[in-house]
């Protein structure tokens, strides 16, 4: 209903509506139109490194530009696809899934995505500038306090602007989780993507901080003199790679485990079986996202730690396979007994097992400290962290995106086309990144721009290029696939797949005001547990009455260009103090919309209850 | 609760910003909001501890701290984290004049910190040509007090637009959460302060 | 037709050492032959861990196989609803202790073997050899010897050898895959570990931690003799005058070209330089850690670095500005270099 309101209404008002827009469901498509932009633009680097690589002393990409490939592909992945990708699902899913309205705090769901947006443009100036970003997504100092040009700067910015725009979205979400569950959705009842959202935004609140403070401090080493990871002034540049994966390491399992509630719902919605051990489920998410915390060092076994905090990460890393060993045969166990029914979703899904499973088995080997002197910074750890962040996150948004379009836009992807991109990406990416392991035990290192001839490295380069290539073969069939699907528009009815939790309560995709009358909840699987009780919606929990909604707003896109703008500002007064007006000039927008935010009330409207009936009555 | 009740209430609740889902939310989530501030600042902290003795030839902290001032500096921040208590129990009593009151004399006694803060970093730089260039020690020193000043800026600003905006309307349900988490900010940066005494200048001159 | 199948039983097992020889990769370069002490510990730990994982995995996998067989969704059972079951404790004990189990046999000789490597209690008694990172090429200092050499580092079999490193610029990490794992080599504060190899031969080192445009450059060589060999190499690098005039013109044409325009950085005999010592250049068994050992590489290396290896410190050397080095005097300087062999111990030796 409003997307055809939408095309009567022409894409002028379109575009205002989406860039003043506080719901949290136009958000989810804001960030899943970001996130897919980025996701490409990651790709075509990713693609254009395995190019340089598929034979020894190849010369497609200078040594430069090679590095800025590298840098850029690791930290667009990370930052601008995953990141969002992940959010565009919590958005479009949560609060539907806990029965209500919108998030806690609209006006800054909108912020948070604005800043996450320009951030993203921001990284990427670089490459119009002289040079995108050079030292690595990790960006270790010192070579990332001394490359030259300003591709660190706008690394710096853009990720201090886009981190921002990640915490407030954390915080948003732990509040919303908290405070705004529908009658009855106690937490024990939360779905498992709900419960590890919930999980993901404490890690979020306590990880991005750590990088938020070393961003700083490397700002003002390389835009104002300090000294903080520069030796001859007597800093300390490992304080970086501390900070770094103090926020880092945790990151991992922001990125894994929403992935891992989305496996959980559509594991159990395929199987049409209730999840296997769901206390333990959530216990476990809980344990991981707690060790998450206790571990980052094991990022750094050669700095020279010394052999007593080598061991202790070492153990404490091992741990956490317990409880990622759980989630495995919980899932296993939920499948047993099952109807397994395999659509595109679930066939994700089920390649996501064994694939994750083999990341989880090299994780752990990485873990030991002696071993990892072989494996660190070695193609090795370049296979082990792709098959968790692709076979686990990549995959589990390429499920998410099937099982959840529907609900968001109200139509299908084509299933057929759906396979076809999976067969495709699921064996590119085994290609691409099994033999990786190899390599890098044969002694191949990582961001190695070039590998020698005579080496037998030349063999499994060739193969892994050619997997990538099949990986993004893949890609353009999904991109048709969406594309099809748009210019189809076939509608599907509100539960298509035969759900179990709330959000396949309501029509697709769902009202403005999600719920007509906040649902009441009996128990986990809400919407299973009435249809099995032959009842075919939920029992409100209050009469039908006026709803209250927020108000659109257009200070977020304002606020978060003032960044942007103060951002060229903090990065060129390197070069001339003139620059300094830029960043007046950007923290004044800034400071200006937040004191307009402060001061105009802004109360919200509400829909009346006539009108709510008018509705259906039409 | 229609909007009339939120901004003219008839008789206001014993805890008037939590009335409200509204004002719940931003309770709750300003709490999260400074679970992550203590993160940042523990990380400023940590880095802090690495580099205070790399002072690279520079001033070291024995040398450039004196207690007077920080004594000072601390007295008023704890004096004006007591005063924000005095108004937010004015603000249960819904007597709004006395919470403006008490508001009015933490900004000042915020401002009197501030001055001395930047009368100090003034002294530093001039008096001993030491500054964020000096040492790896002077990065870590201005950085990690700089964002705790930056604090206190930002919380005079927030505080006294809140107490200008609503000077005329009075106390009601949709204000109400703002000054209370807007004392919150303030409590936190105190404690902060009492950190910053401890760690830097007390281990510094010891 | 005994013989016959003989032969076929011969090649067919040739054939397989090949395939999994190669599949191991270079030898004295990968890190699956462990040719030293440090690579032997630590292959051990691969090993052990891979084991394990190896059964979990097999675990993992048949009961992942059965379920897709048993339980995929027939036909005309489409709306069959299962039997919904909340979990099992019997069988979430036994998922959580036994992975417990399997990773302490892990945990149990990771520990032992960190400590075990990081072991310095023999290290004034060993050789000691200071190791400078660059962008992008090795220093080694012999603490005690006072031997100063670059790129290539002689060390006997046998032995623990103490490398001290430290960084003068970036981060840089110094890794021999068969010989040890890697440490990383940071410029505020020292890094040591030993390495001791167990057979004779040249082992391929590589720079493991980015450190910029030729990261994938900056190679080494471990040159490990036998501790006779070693003792001859030490004396007769103690011994060598860098100032020794060659025997032919060209190569004294090329001396003199060399101490007007690269004396500057680089150095011959044991004194400490900016640029790379070339002492025993003669024996290199590589050009700037990466080029074929060869007059016409040498020649193009000098007149055009930049090609070689993009970003290296000698982009800055005043020949290249102003262009007083053509093809003829980069020639001489190269018969002068490749002349310098002081000991008749070079990477030929050790076999």
């Amino acid at each position: 209903m409003s997307t055809i309101a939408a095309n009567k209404r022409g894409f002028g008002s379109a575009l205002w509506d989406y860039i003043t827009t506080v719901d949290h469901k136009k958000i989810a498509i804001l960030y899943l139109v970001a996130g897919g932009f980025f996701f490409l633009l990651g790709g075509l680097e990713a693609l254009a490194i395995r190019w340089q690589l598929i034979q020894p002393m190849n010369d497609f990409v200078s040594a430069g530009f090679y590095n800025e490939l590298i840098t850029m592909h690791g930290t667009t992945m990370i930052f601008l696809a995953a990141m969002p990708l992940i959010f565009a699902f919590m958005n479009a899913v949560v609060p539907l899934q806990i029965g209500a309205r919108d998030v806690a705090f609209p006006f800054l769901n909108s912020l948070g995505f604005w800043l996450f947006f320009f951030g993203g443009i921001m990284l990427n100036v670089g490459w119009f500038t002289g040079g995108a970003a050079d030292a690595g997504w990790t960006a270790y100092a010192p070579l990332s306090t001394t490359s030259a040009g300003e591709g660190v700067d706008y690394y710096v910015l853009g990720l201090q602007i886009s981190g921002a725009g990640t915490l407030i979205a954390g915080i948003n979400f732990l509040v919303t989780i908290v405070n705004m569950r529908a009658p009855g959705m106690t937490y024990m009842r939360m779905p498992l993507f709900t419960w590890t959202t919930f999980v993901v935004s404490a890690l979020i609140l306590f990880a991005f901080p750590a990088l938020t403070v070393g961003l700083f401090l490397m700002m003002f080493d390389r835009l104002f003199g300090a000294g903080f990871f520069n030796a001859d002034m007597g800093g300390n540049s490992v304080i970086w790679q501390h900070l770094f994966w103090i926020f880092g390491h945790p990151e991992v399992y922001i990125l894994i485990l929403p992935a891992f509630g989305i496996f959980s719902e559509i594991i159990s919605t395929f199987s049409k079986k209730r999840l296997f051990g769901y206390t333990a489920m959530v216990f476990a998410t809980v344990l991981i996202g707690f060790l998450g915390f206790m571990v980052w060092a094991h990022h750094m076994f050669t700095v020279g730690m010394g052999p007593a905090a080598n061991a202790i990460f070492a153990v404490a890393t091992m741990a956490i396979a317990v409880p990622t060993g759980i989630k495995i045969f919980n899932w296993l166990f939920t499948l047993w007994g099952g109807n397994i029914k395999l659509t595109t979703a679930m066939l994700w899904t089920l390649a996501f097992i064994p694939t994750f499973t083999l990341g989880g088995m090299t994780g752990v080997m990485l873990a030991a400290a002696t071993a990892d002197y072989q494996y660190h910074d070695s193609y090795f750890v370049v296979a082990h962290f792709h098959y968790v962040i692709v076979g686990g996150v990549v995959f589990g948004l390429f499920a998410g995106l099937h099982y959840w379009w529907p609900k968001m836009f109200g139509t299908m992807l084509n299933e057929k086309l759906g396979k076809l991109t999976f067969w495709l990406f699921f064996i590119g990416f085994h290609l691409t990144f099994f033999i990786q392991h190899f390599l890098g035990l044969m002694g191949m290192p990582r961001r190695y721009w070039v590998y020698l001839e005579d080496q037998n490295l030349d063999l499994g380069n060739f193969i892994s290029t050619i997997g990538a290539l099949m990986m993004g073969l893949g890609t353009i069939v999904l991109l048709y696939n969406i594309v099809l699907t748009c210019i189809k528009g076939e509608k599907v009815g509100g539960d298509p797949w035969d759900g179990r939790t709330l959000e396949w309560a309501i029509s697709s995709p769902a009202p403005f005001y999600n719920f007509k009358q906040t649902p009441l909840i009996r128990g986990l699987d809400a919407l299973w547990v009435e249809k099995s009780e032959g009842r075919k919606g939920l029992t409100p929990a209050e009469p039908l009455g006026d709803i209250h909604m927020p108000n659109g707003s257009i200070l977020p896109i304002i606020m978060s260009f003032g960044f942007f703008v103060a951002g060229f500002g903090f990065i060129y007064q390197k070069y001339d103090l003139s620059w300094l007006t830029l960043i007046f000039i950007g923290m004044g927008i800034s400071l200006a919309t937040m004191l307009i935010r402060s001061v105009k009330d802004d109360l919200g409207f509400h829909i009346h209850k006539e009108d709510l009936d008018k509705e259906a009555g039409e | 609760m229609s909007d009339q009740d939120i901004l003219n209430p008839k008789h206001m609740p014993h805890n008037p910003e939590k009335a409200t889902l509204e004002g719940k939310n931003k309770f709750i989530g300003f709490w999260f909001f400074l679970g992550g501030e203590t993160v940042l600042f523990a990380s400023l902290f940590g880095t802090y501890l690495a580099l205070r003795n790399s002072v690279n030839d520079g001033k070291s902290s024995e040398e450039l701290f004196g207690l007077g001032l920080v004594f000072i500096m601390t007295m008023l921040l704890l004096t004006s984290s007591l005063t924000s208590v005095y108004a937010m129990y004015h603000m249960k009593n819904n007597d709004f004049k006395k919470m403006q009151l008490w508001l009015g004399i933490t900004v000042a006694l915020g401002l009197g910190f501030l001055a001395c803060e930047i009368y100090e970093f003034y002294h530093y730089i001039h008096g001993y040509h030491f500054t964020m260039r000096s040492s790896a020690f002077g990065s870590a020193f201005y950085t990690l007090v700089g964002f705790h000043g930056g604090h206190v800026v930002f919380g005079l600003l927030w505080i006294v637009s809140l107490m200008i905006r609503n000077a005329k309307r009075g106390l009601n349900l949709y204000n109400a959460p703002k000054y209370y988490i807007a004392s919150l900010y303030w409590h936190f940066i105190d404690v902060v302060w009492v950190f910053i005494f401890t760690v830097v200048y007390l281990m510094g001159v010891l | 037709m005994k013989d016959w199948m003989g032969k076929i039983r011969t090649l067919s097992l040739f054939i397989l050492m090949t395939i999994v020889l190669s599949a191991c990769g270079r030898e004295n370069l990968t890190a699956l032959v462990p040719k030293g002490y440090g690579a032997e510990e630590s292959f051990r730990i691969i090993i052990i861990s891979i084991l394990v994982m190896i059964f979990v995995f097999i675990v993992v996998m048949a009961i992942y196989v059965y379920v897709l067989i048993r339980y995929r969704q027939k036909k005309g059972q489409e709306n069959m609803i299962p039997k919904q079951t909340e979990g099992n404790h019997t069988l979430e004990v036994i998922w959580t202790v036994i992975p417990i189990l399997l990773l302490i046999i892990i945990a149990v000789p990771t520990v032992a073997t960190t400590y075990d490597l990081a072991d310095e209690s023999e290290k004034e008694d060993s050789i000691n050899v200071s190791v400078t990172g660059m962008q992008f090429w090795w220093h080694f200092e012999y603490e005690d010897e006072g031997i100063q050499t670059s790129q290539d580092l002689y060390i006997p079999t046998g032995e623990k050898v103490y490398v001290n490193m430290l960084s003068s610029d970036v981060l840089h990490s110094f890794w021999v895959p068969s010989l040890s794992g890697k440490m990383d080599v940071n410029p505020e504060n020292e890094n040591s570990m030993y390495i001791e190899a167990y057979e004779e031969g040249v082992y391929w080192g590589k720079c493991a931690e980015f450190c910029g445009d030729s990261h994938s450059l900056m190679d080494f060589k471990i040159v490990a003799v036998s501790p006779e060999e070693y003792e001859e190499w030490v004396s007769d690098m103690q011994n060598l005058d860098g100032e020794t005039t060659p025997d032919t013109t060209t190569a004294q044409e090329g001396q003199e070209l060399f101490e007007n325009s690269c004396l500057g950085c680089h150095a011959v005999g044991n004194t400490p330089s900016v640029g790379p010592n070339l002492s025993n250049f003669g024996d290199r068994t590589m050009i700037a850690g990466v080029l074929e050992y060869n007059k016409e590489e040498l020649v193009e290396w000098i007149l055009d670095p930049a090609s070689k290896k993009p970003g290296n410190g000698m982009l800055g050397a005043d020949y290249l500005q102003d262009d007083t080095i053509g093809e003829d005097e980069a020639d001489k300087i190269a018969e002068y270099l490749m002349q310098l062999k002081p000991s008749d111990i070079t990477p030929d030796s050790a076999q």
